[in-house]
Order: structure tokens, then C-alpha cells, then sequence
């Protein structure tokens, strides 16, 4: 109880801290502290600007695939093969969907993480993958459109393996730890 | 990619919910897409430019070459021929990433990106640094997953804290598999 709370508490304070460091630097350093900020903050919102068509593109396109009930139809499809290398199935929907929406992931997790209980062996490897992994195609579609770059060099490939281990390893470690 | 990608999920979507008659939710995943994205968007605004404003100021003082002693060893290993700016935004962006500041870490991603584009010969192509800076963002380097323990919490888990160790785990290992096969694209696109 004791580790819980002290974790909890780290990460309560982190923000708050953080924040108070690096404005007692500024200080002490006698920059113009409230200057920087408002240089800061419209480079900020120049940014979310630029990325917003970026947005409304993805949104749409991963909308359609999350309702069009193709991602249940792909589960089916593979299970056979997967359940062959003993990868569990319930796992199979949140693998499928981490790289590609981060609001339907985080749905399909909870919901893993409901039904088979928070603290069974499922319910951990669900937890365990969504704290490991980010939301790839999100994150390099929006770091290639702000440059307006058209050749990618196949990123998405690193990337997606980089997820594939992450989701393998997430499966085994917690086998080996909370079996 | 996303040229590929963008038409080939909207067309398999709508062809799928035609051929399995759902295509009453496709008619509601149009106009609520644009929705979600509006919502993500305004919520993404205040917090993006708080965080932007104190990391300026962060990158400002003396903190960016303390964290940059830390760093500058990772930093030489995975980076190349880095400039001065773009590796003081890449360090902020890495620390943002490791406190959790999700909505701070993509400006300073963004704006590292647009340091890098400087010493970018080809524009329309992303550079080895480019690369391995995505990659870095694809991972998700934070030391304490707060959503995942909340929802752990909020679904009264006995320990909600109990995966970090595993989390980190994962990290490390998806971490390494995407920075060797980036340096593997990278050499075999060079030959």
C-alpha cells in the first residue's frame, strides 16, 4: 500500500514540480519569464493549426474503419493462426487497432481489462500494453505533414515492428512475472 | 504512405459495411469523425500552447544544459550530425515524453522536426535524423503510465500500479527493435 501511494504520489507531483523548476530557473536567471511564455505559447497554437487538416484526414478514415466492423472481421480471420502460436485471443482486437487509434484502443482496453478481470492475467497484459505502446500512425502522420514531406523511406515499418515487439514482450513478460 | 493508407481504409470501410449491411454506422462515423476531431483538437489548443510557453522557457535557462549532460551520450548514439537547436528541442521533446507531458512532447517533436529540416538537403524527404526521431516518438517513453493506472484504479485493480515494471520493460525492448531496424533502413537506403 505503502509503494502505491509513494508512486502515486510521484506522479501527482511530477507535473506541479517540473513546472515550478523551470519557472524558479527562469527567475533566477532574469529572463523575462512571461515573455518566453507568450513566444512559447504561439508557436504552440501555430502548430495545433497546422496540424489540424492532419487531424480531420485521420479522424475520418480511422472513424470509417473502427465502425465498418472490419477489424472484428480480420480477428476472426486470424485467430486460427494466432491461437496456434498461443497468443491469446482476447488480446487480438487492442494489437490490431494500438498502432492505428489511440481513442479506440484505449475503448477496446478498457473493455478487455472489464471483462476479464482488472487484475487477471489478461486484464495485466492489456494494461501493460497500452502503458508500452503510442498511437504510430498518429504520431508519424502528424510529424510528416507539418514538413509537408512526401517521401516517408518506409518509417512505418520500424515502427510497426517496434509495436510488434512491444505487444510480444508485454505477453510474455507478464506470463513470466504474474503467472 | 498515408496516400496509400488514407484511401485504402476509407474504400475497404465502406465496401465492407456495404457487403455485411452496416451501413448505417458508416453514415454515423462520417459526421462524428469530424466531431472527435474538433473536440481533440480545442482540447489539444490550451494545453499544447501552456506547455509550449513553459518548455520555451525551460529551453531558455540553464535547465537544457543540465538535461543535456544527461542526455548527450544517448543523443550522439542515436543522431547524427545534430545541430545546436535541434538537439536542445529533441532533449526537451525526450524529457516531455519520460514526465508524461504528451500534449508538450508533439510541439517540441514538431519543432525539432522543423530544426532538422534546416540541414535537410532533399525537403520532401525525411532525414536519418528525422527518421530516429520519429521512431523515438513511436515509443512510448514515459517513466509512470498514468492512463493506464487510473483506468486500473478507477476499475478497483487490487495493485494498479503493479505493470510499471513490466511497462518499462516492453518500452526498452520496443525501443531497441525500432532504433536498430531504423539504422538498418538507413544504411541499406544509403547502399
Amino acid at each position: 500500500m505503502i509503494k502505491i501511494k509513494l508512486i502515486n504520489y510521484i506522479s501527482v507531483l511530477a507535473v506541479p514540480l517540473a513546472i515550478l523548476i523551470i519557472i524558479s530557473f527562469g527567475m533566477k536567471e532574469k529572463k523575462n519569464v512571461f515573455d518566453l511564455f507568450l513566444n512559447g505559447a504561439k508557436k504552440g497554437l501555430e502548430i495545433t493549426i497546422t496540424i489540424f487538416p492532419t487531424l480531420i484526414g485521420l479522424f475520418f478514415s480511422i472513424g470509417l474503419l473502427n465502425n465498418s466492423g472490419i477489424i472484428d472481421y480480420i480477428t476472426k480471420l486470424i485467430e486460427p493462426i494466432l491461437s496456434f502460436v498461443r497468443f491469446p485471443k482476447e488480446i487480438l482486437p487492442l494489437a490490431l487497432l494500438r498502432p492505428i487509434s489511440g481513442s479506440a484502443s484505449l475503448a477496446i482496453a478498457t473493455d478487455i481489462i472489464k471483462n476479464n478481470g482488472v487484475d487477471s492475467i489478461i486484464g495485466l497484459i492489456a494494461s501493460v500494453i497500452m502503458g508500452s505502446t503510442e498511437t504510430t500512425l498518429y504520431t508519424i502522420t502528424v510529424y510528416c505533414s507539418c514538413l509537408k514531406i512526401k517521401n516517408t523511406r518506409k518509417i512505418i515499418i520500424p515502427a510497426i515492428l517496434a509495436d510488434i515487439t512491444g505487444i510480444i514482450v508485454s505477453i510474455l513478460i507478464c506470463n513470466i512475472i504474474f503467472a | 504512405m498515408l496516400n496509400i493508407l488514407w484511401p485504402l481504409f476509407i474504400i475497404l470501410s465502406i465496401l465492407f459495411s456495404i457487403i455485411s449491411g452496416n451501413v448505417e454506422n458508416i453514415n454515423k462515423a462520417i459526421t462524428t469523425s469530424t466531431e472527435s476531431a474538433i473536440t481533440l483538437t480545442l482540447t489539444l489548443i490550451g494545453s499544447t500552447c501552456l506547455w509550449s510557453g513553459i518548455m520555451e522557457i525551460a529551453s531558455n535557462t540553464k535547465i537544457i544544459d543540465i538535461l543535456n549532460n544527461f542526455l548527450k551520450k544517448i543523443i550522439k548514439k542515436v543522431f547524427s550530425n545534430i545541430n545546436k537547436n535541434a538537439q536542445n528541442k529533441i532533449i526537451m521533446n525526450i524529457i516531455a515524453n519520460i514526465l508524461g507531458l504528451g500534449n508538450a512532447a508533439t510541439p517540441l517533436g514538431l519543432q525539432a522536426m522543423e530544426e532538422l529540416q534546416k540541414d535537410n538537403i532533399k525537403k520532401d524527404k525525411l532525414s536519418d535524423n528525422m527518421m530516429m526521431l520519429i521512431v523515438l516518438n513511436t515509443a512510448s517513453l514515459q517513466i509512470i503510465p498514468t492512463t493506464v493506472i487510473s483506468i486500473r484504479t478507477a476499475l478497483n485493480s487490487e495493485e494498479p500500479t503493479k505493470i510499471i515494471f513490466p511497462v518499462w520493460i516492453s518500452t526498452i525492448c520496443s525501443l531497441i527493435v525500432g532504433i536498430m531496424i531504423t539504422k538498418l533502413f538507413i544504411k541499406v537506403d544509403k547502399n
